[in-house]
């Protein structure tokens, strides 16, 4: 599905990380795990096409067998084309608009085509009405997911933070993701919401949505991780099932070796 | 309504030559690079108040420009002052109106931000933004209201200068003015240059700049160290005004308003965020200004320094000696 | 309230350093060259002020029961006011011609033009979030495409309108292009620079725009081919229908104009803020690199919004020309643009009916007062009124630019700020 090859990226004279290879496989959860400062961030802005790697390659197959070259296409285009959404560490919802907006906005390519370029459907004509429908019945589909359905109207700040957390994780299901990339989902939620958000989860890849993500919280990436790479100092230090990555000592004593900076 | 003044070209410093050629040529050039130098150390003064502000809270200070355009009157003002006074020593009566103009601009500086920024720390991010145009309206106008609308001429308080080469019917003149006013300035910057690096003010505004957060949490009274910068902006620009002064001889309250826009140039040129940078790019944008006007068209002079900033922006937008801003996700 | 006194003295010595040298002391132009003349009082005056707004502001901070406004103040103007505020004043701008006042449909006419630039400069700051300090430059790319194409080719209004927004638009997309990747406050300085380049162009290109003199005789409109004469005969409006030929009748016809012009940058506006454009612009004024991780493609989003905006400032620019039937560069300084930003601003941005409401206040409302103080200045031979008249428009820009401060510090969002959804389920 995913395959990381070679992957470089240098700030200035520091290699965030260095020479990096790995996969993700169609309808698994892939978790890139490792210490702070170990470049999982870094990688994942690579893949989404936040950052453009300084070498190597990101070829993504879809399932119907189309390949796309992440590393050189333009970000809007890795979520446009190839499919594979992201959410933020520090949520970025569109704070000033309702929660019915939020998830209308990410579905704003397929209503766009809809709308014959603004023109058509601003003197009421074509097929817009409809996708308008269609949109909000999927937005509706989604709201209802997540358990948030009775608060569609609300300005999206004024959810509770697990509500957010949950919110851009739909937001991000809408485009109808092949791949999606969750960074740090579980960071700041209660162990009621951490476990609603494993459910969610694995309802997203039952769909057929493989997942990538990063994650500080071992528990979430044990119990629902299909596939754990580990890496220290940008490199990838061991790699496999979580049971595997559980008992490689080279895990262990990045882990204990860099104390308590873990967390 | 508003009939835009702009800072009036003194005639000699673009008199063409009668014959272009040879060595008549090659001192027309130089006196170019003369002028040119002095009017970038004066833009290079303002931009590094504009780089100063970016790197420290990442804002545009629109109204710096017309802090500079505030310096020059307070000047204008002082110089008036003190001959009225009686002080009429030339040396004796700038050192007085500098540190009177540096002063009381410093306080506009402080102000400025007291009312219109800090209340914004944390609002949207338009919002400190347009507080800034309405703060540079609320100057100009402030200037207008008060002190009319008129263009203010001054008699040259230094004329005369040394002729450094004579071809023919063109004289290469270096100005006792510019002598003092690049002299001014290389004082004024080695002055702030040893403030930022030798000092623990200084220090504190390096670390603001690097992280502002972190800063504040180390102990840095970042309000007070953001409130320093435009007050050392301000009085920068206000030393600017001074020397925009001595070398036109004529001043309007709209003046801040291309000078500002051209030093914001210098700025984004240079590195915004760069402190030599912004002198670097003052220099240039002055060296520019003058070698268009000389060579193609005053008229279109300034249109020369925002084609600059323009193209700059699409080809180099981290600028000379800036670094690349790396998006934080 | 020892606190309030000192912190009242403070503020005082501040706003003496202010403003004892810049207004306690003037620079005259005499016949002799400079003189420094003493002002004090109004150097007292203003430092008073400053002590007692001060002292005041604490007093009024500290009075009993603040907590329990303090949570009211978050509240915003209610939406339903746009219900009723915004069919009365659409029915009172339609009814305005009736009073028969030549001096009503005017300032009118000022009001909605101003309008219209402050719904068109709306899209671009308010909804898509873009700070836009060169707007006056598509007004006049409006006006003078119109004036030289009718100059040239001797085309009519009616050919000229949509061209005109065009080559706006167009300008708009040519400056929008390398600046819109750039961080937001590039655009503002890009943008201001562009308005004074433009300004520029059109004073010194003497050969085409007859510079600083500007160009004359432009064409007025015609209502379905027939023009507005005062000769009455064939082809005219007054032959047409047979009445008497009066100024008045084109004046109204202007002003309808406007209001129509106006009426359609509003619909086309509220239309496309429920469309997937307009919800993409509004959710790049809250996050742009969001937008990017949803597949939007920003600089492309950015770039119609610009280009939207800049091709109604266009048609406010080509029915400047042809009610003014002249134009030269000194209608388009950045004064303008810094009126409609304050209009936008003042308005509540994104706010349609905020930006009329401001646009009717700080336009026509300070226009009648000046109209008002110099009529009273002549009546009563008061000089006082007269100068006062005189002022204002430099007093004007003063208080634009504190209002924006104001408006920032107190209420960034605006004193229309009640956002209606795009979309209910």
């Amino acid at each position: 599905m995913l395959a990381v090859s070679n992957l470089t990226m240098r700030f200035g004279g520091l290699t965030a990380v260095d020479k990096l290879s790995f996969e993700a496989r169609a309808g698994e959860v892939t978790a890139v795990i490792g210490p702070n400062g170990a470049g999982k961030t870094t990688v994942f802005n690579c893949v989404t096409g936040f950052y453009r790697p300084s070498s190597g390659g990101i070829a993504l197959t879809h399932p119907g067998g189309a390949r796309f070259a992440l590393e050189k296409m333009p970000g809007h285009r890795i979520a446009s084309r190839a499919k594979v959404a992201r959410t933020f560490q520090n949520i970025r919802l569109f704070a000033g608009m309702t929660v019915l907006e939020n998830l209308l906005v990410a579905q704003h390519n397929r209503l766009m085509a809809a709308t014959g370029f603004g023109v058509v459907a601003l003197l009421g004509l074509g097929s817009y009405r409809a996708a308008e429908r269609a949109g909000v019945e999927k937005a509706r589909h989604w709201l209802e997911r997540i358990g948030l359905i009775d608060r569609a109207n609300d300005v999206a700040s004024a959810l509770p933070y697990g509500a957010q957390r949950r919110l851009e994780i739909a937001r991000a299901m809408c485009i109808d993701p092949v791949m999606l990339c969750l960074d740090e989902p579980a960071a700041g939620l209660n162990p009621r919401e951490s476990e609603a958000l494993n459910q969610l989860l694995l309802s997203i890849r039952a769909d057929g949505c493989s997942l990538l993500l990063i994650e500080h919280d071992m528990g979430v990436v044990m119990r629902i991780s299909d596939h754990i790479v580990v890496l220290d100092h940008g490199r990838k230090i061991s790699d496999g099932t979580p049971e595997q990555v559980r008992a490689d000592p080279a895990v262990i004593a990045a882990y204990l070796g860099e104390g308590d900076d873990d967390e | 309504m508003f009939v835009t003044r702009l800072a009036p070209v003194r005639p000699d410093v673009f008199a063409r030559p009668v014959r272009t050629e040879g060595v008549e040529a090659l001192a027309y050039a130089l006196q170019q690079l003369i002028n040119g130098v002095t009017l970038g150390m004066i833009y290079g003064l303002i931009a590094v108040g504009y780089t100063m502000v970016y790197g420290i809270i990442g804002m545009i200070n629109f109204a710096h420009g017309d802090i500079f355009m505030v310096g020059a009157f307070l000047s204008l003002i002082s110089l008036l002052g003190l001959a009225s006074l009686g002080i009429t020593a030339v040396p004796l009566a700038l050192a007085l109106t500098l540190l009177f103009a540096a002063g009381l601009a410093a306080l506009y500086g402080w102000t400025v931000e007291r009312v219109a920024y800090r209340p914004l720390r944390g609002s949207f991010r338009l919002a400190p933004l347009i507080s800034a145009i309405g703060m540079s309206i609320v100057l100009q106008n402030f200037v207008q209201v008060g002190q009319g609308a008129r263009v203010k001429p001054m008699n040259a308080l230094l004329p005369g200068g040394i002729e450094l080469m004579n071809e023919g019917d063109f004289a290469v003149q270096l100005s006792w003015m510019q002598i003092a006013i690049v002299a001014t300035t290389l004082i004024v910057l080695t002055a702030f240059t040893w403030l930022v690096t030798r000092t623990p003010l200084g220090r504190s505004m390096r670390a603001c700049e690097q992280d502002l957060k972190m800063a504040g949490l180390l102990g840095i009274d970042t309000d007070r160290t953001i409130s320093l910068t435009f007050v050392i902006g301000a009085a920068l620009a206000a030393v600017a005004g001074l020397l925009f002064l001595l070398y036109y001889g004529v001043i309007d309250f709209f003046i801040g308003f291309l000078a500002g826009v051209k030093a914001f140039t210098a700025a984004v040129l240079g590195g915004i965020g760069s402190l030599p940078g912004a002198v670097l790019g003052g220099l240039l944008i002055g060296l520019i200004e003058v070698f268009w006007s000389a060579y193609f068209s005053v008229e279109y002079k300034d249109v020369a320094a925002f084609a600059v900033l323009i193209l700059v922006l699409i080809f180099r937008p981290s600028g000379i000696l800036g670094r690349a801003e790396v998006e934080k996700v | 309230m020892r606190a309030a006194l000192r912190d009242a003295f403070l503020s005082a010595a501040i706003a003496l350093g202010l403003f004892a040298p810049l207004v306690g002391l003037v620079l005259d132009n005499g016949d002799q060259g400079l003189v420094l003349r003493g002002r004090p009082i109004a150097a007292a005056v203003l430092v008073a002020m400053v002590f007692f707004g001060r002292l005041g502001m604490h007093l009024w901070a500290d009075r009993p029961g603040k907590e329990a406004r303090a949570v009211k103040r978050g509240l915003v103007v209610p939406t339903g006011a746009n219900r009723f505020l915004a069919p009365a004043l659409l029915a009172f701008a339609v009814l305005l011609p009736l009073t028969g006042s030549r001096y009503y449909v005017d300032l009118g006419t000022l009001v909605l033009t101003y309008v219209m630039l402050g719904w068109g400069l709306n899209i671009v700051v308010g909804l898509a979030g873009l700070l836009d300090l060169g707007y006056v430059a598509f007004y006049a790319v409006g006006a003078y495409s119109y004036a030289l194409l009718a100059e040239t080719f001797g085309l009519g209004f009616w050919t000229c309108l949509p061209l005109a927004g065009i080559l706006a638009a167009f300008w708009g997309v040519l400056l929008g292009f390398p600046v819109l990747r750039l961080r937001g406050d590039y655009l503002a300085i890009v943008t201001l620079a562009f308005g004074e380049i433009i300004r520029v162009v059109l004073i010194n290109w003497v050969a085409v725009t007859h510079g600083p003199n500007g160009i004359t005789d432009i064409p007025r409109p015609t209502l379905f081919g027939l023009r507005f004469s005062m000769d009455g005969g064939e082809g005219t409006v007054a032959g047409f229908f047979d009445i008497e030929p009066e100024t008045i009748q084109r004046v109204v016809f202007l002003y309808y104009l406007i209001l129509a012009l106006a009426l359609l940058t509003n619909w086309v506006t509220i239309r496309l803020r429920r469309m997937p454009l307009g919800r993409a612009w509004e959710a790049l004024r809250e996050d742009e690199i969001a937008c990017r991780s949803l597949g939007i493609d920003v600089t492309n989003t950015k770039l119609t919004a610009f280009a939207i905006g800049a091709m109604f400032g266009g048609f406010a620019g080509a029915f400047f020309a042809t009610r003014q039937a002249f134009i030269s560069p000194e209608s388009f300084t950045f004064i303008e643009s810094a009126t409609v930003l304050a209009i936008v601003v003042l308005g509540g941005l994104g706010s349609q009916l905020g930006v009329a409401l401001a646009a009717l206040v700080m336009v026509g409302g300070l226009e009648m007062l000046r109209d008002l103080l110099s009529t009273l200045g002549e009546q009563m031979g008061s000089e006082l009124f007269s100068g006062l008249a005189g002022d204002l428009p430099t007093y004007r820009m003063l208080i634009f630019g504190l209002a924006l401060v104001v408006m920032m510090v107190l209420r960034p969002r605006g004193l229309v700020s009640g956002r209606t959804p795009t979309a209910v389920l």
